[in-house]
């Protein structure tokens, strides 16, 4: 049989034998299959759960409302969310701006060591996620690391409280997704032209200025990439809040988490994940809408 | 870059030091005190693998290592044939949609909890009984995602003729998968099988929500979970220690395989 797994390129001949593209279907059938009945139909599911009734005892009640989608614009809830989205944002800036400057420097430093560099600031992000949120209740508690070195440098006062902060909450945050970051600003950097900085401070700008003007808005694909990561990552969470905030600060992940284990109200649940969904979507495209004009300056970059 | 003054030369190295500092000392931190053979952060009192000893002896860890093993495996079993197979399906096909492009990269954006709710909602509404099976079902899903997206970056820098001059020398579809493609691209399956293993090791939402009730399908992240509720234990940072060695080793091997496979 000739051409198997061929690409069109190689036209198949004989007539006897499947296209490439049959095989190609069957090839993908099985994975097709598991995705389909194991993430699209769920996630339909929570697509039409949302807008549904809750039973009175809990449950599920198979009338058509619009309610959940209202509750989510109640002051209550809606409080909830703008609560959960400026930690998710602060979170997202503190990272962005700290991934960025260390993706400069990586990408500043040696040819040969930055893959080293880069090595290690992603191994972090290898291990399990839980284990580095409790690494900082390690640090934060009241008996913590940072308490007794305060005491080593003669604070006799009370432990000052770090964990259960919002503070705290932003900082598991930031720690838990920097490398992201920092990967995703760093394959721009890595692929700047040096030459165009060079003209740039050739034709008499400042260092700020080719950052400002040449360099950063290069590199924006891969700010917007790593921001929306971070962002969609921390306002979903229901970990680091549950964690490092006590259950003080409800993040929407809180927010569905309860909906499903405690609450009992499915409906509003499945609402509020289909905001989260579609905060995502929102975001995803504008990032796109970000690197399209990034590969314009680029080209633009590229002829001038 | 050998145009930068020796002072920006100096920030920059600052910044990279200051980052690094953040990045590890709190895991650092976590590493030490599990070999601190009073087991508090309060005081040094000497080396110690007497809180390795004490995991060991702790029923529901070693009940929930097992029960993460053995989700892991099958889960990467499956993952590993299923993407390998969407791997080879998607990148000899003609057209690629973008719906079917969407459908594969789904998994691995769609935020965890998210997807949780949506298997746990399927489940209980179809009445399917949840326990190990479920979590296995469930952890297939990003697993297949993540190996045949490893598969295809291989399959891409693939040299197809090598299976047509196989096919000329009159081997059958499946001795030219066998012989031919399967060893080619098999550093990327097992990278792909690798990664797929760790982050099912790792994964801890998806697990808690399709577990279902009782103790007997606590997975280890389940158990860690609930352990860190407790507060700080020795016994949670010799047991985080030892997570974290597993998944740095299985990544670590996995990029290094990666690496193997540039193309010619």
């Amino acid at each position: 049989m000739r051409g198997h797994l061929a690409p069109h390129r190689f036209p198949e001949k004989t007539p006897r034998v499947q296209s490439p593209n049959t095989r190609s279907t069957l090839l993908m059938a099985p994975a097709l299959l598991w995705l389909t009945a194991l993430m699209v139909v769920p996630c339909g599911l929570i697509f039409a759960l949302g807008f549904f009734r809750r039973g009175l005892y809990g449950g599920i009640e198979y009338t058509f409302t619009l309610e959940n989608f209202a509750l989510i614009v109640d002051p209550l809830y809606a409080g909830i969310f703008l609560t959960s989205a400026r930690i998710a944002g602060l979170a997202t800036l503190i990272a962005v701006i700290i991934g960025y400057a260390a993706a400069y420097a990586i990408a500043a430093a040696p040819r040969h060591r930055q893959p080293l560099l880069l090595f290690l600031a992603v191994l972090p992000f290898w291990s399990n996620y839980l284990i580095r949120t409790y690494a900082w209740i390690v640090l934060l508690n009241r008996e913590g690391l940072i308490t007794q070195g305060l005491r080593m440098l003669g604070y006799e006062g009370e432990p000052p409280s770090m964990l259960y902060t919002e503070g705290a909450v932003i900082t598991g945050l930031v720690y838990n997704y920097l490398p992201f970051v920092i990967l995703a600003c760093y394959a721009p950097l890595a692929r700047l032209n040096p030459e165009l900085a060079e003209a740039s401070r050739d034709l008499g700008a400042s260092a700020f200025t080719t950052f400002r003007r040449v360099i950063l808005p290069m590199t924006v694909p891969g700010i917007a990439a790593g921001a929306v990561f971070v962002f969609v990552l921390s306002i979903g969470n229901f970990i680091t809040p549950a964690l490092l905030g006590g259950g003080r600060f409800q993040m929407m992940g809180n927010l569905i988490y309860a909906q499903f284990l405690t609450a009992n109200d499915w409906p509003f649940g499945a609402a509020i994940s289909m905001v989260l969904i579609a905060i995502m979507m929102g975001l995803l495209t504008l990032q796109a809408i970000a690197a399209e004009k990034g590969a314009g300056e680029k080209r633009e970059g590229a002829d001038g | 870059m050998a145009d930068r003054s020796p002072a920006t030369r100096r920030s920059l190295a600052a910044v990279l030091v200051a980052v690094f500092a953040f990045l590890y000392i709190p895991i650092a931190t976590l590493v030490a005190l599990s070999f601190n053979e009073g087991g508090l952060p309060t005081a040094w009192t000497g080396f110690s693998v007497k809180w390795y000893g004490a995991l060991m002896a702790n029923r529901d860890i070693l009940s929930a290592a097992l029960n993460t093993l053995i989700v892991a495996v099958i889960s990467t079993a499956i993952a590993a044939v299923l993407g390998t197979l969407l791997a080879l399906g998607i990148e000899t096909r003609r057209r690629k949609g973008r719906a079917l492009e969407a459908l594969v990269f789904a998994p691995m954006i769609i935020p965890d909890i998210v997807l949780a709710i949506a298997l746990l909602s399927f489940f209980s509404l179809l009445k399917v009984p949840m326990g190990l099976h479920t979590i296995i079902l469930s952890h297939v899903v990003f697993n297949l995602a993540f190996v045949s997206a490893v598969v295809r970056a291989r399959l891409k820098s693939f040299d197809w003729s090598v299976t047509e001059a196989s096919a000329d020398l009159g081997a059958s579809a499946l001795t030219t998968f066998r012989r031919v493609t399967l060893p080619l691209i098999l550093p990327a399956v097992i990278a792909g099988a690798l990664l797929a293993f760790t982050l099912s090791v790792d994964e801890f939402i998806i697990a808690f929500f399709t577990a279902g009730a009782g103790r007997a399908s606590t997975t280890l992240p389940m158990q860690i979970f609930a352990m860190i509720r407790f507060g700080v234990t020795p016994e949670i940072n010799a047991l985080a220690t030892l997570v974290m060695i597993v998944s740095v080793t299985a990544l670590t091997l996995s990029q290094r395989l990666n690496k193997g496979v540039i193309a010619p």
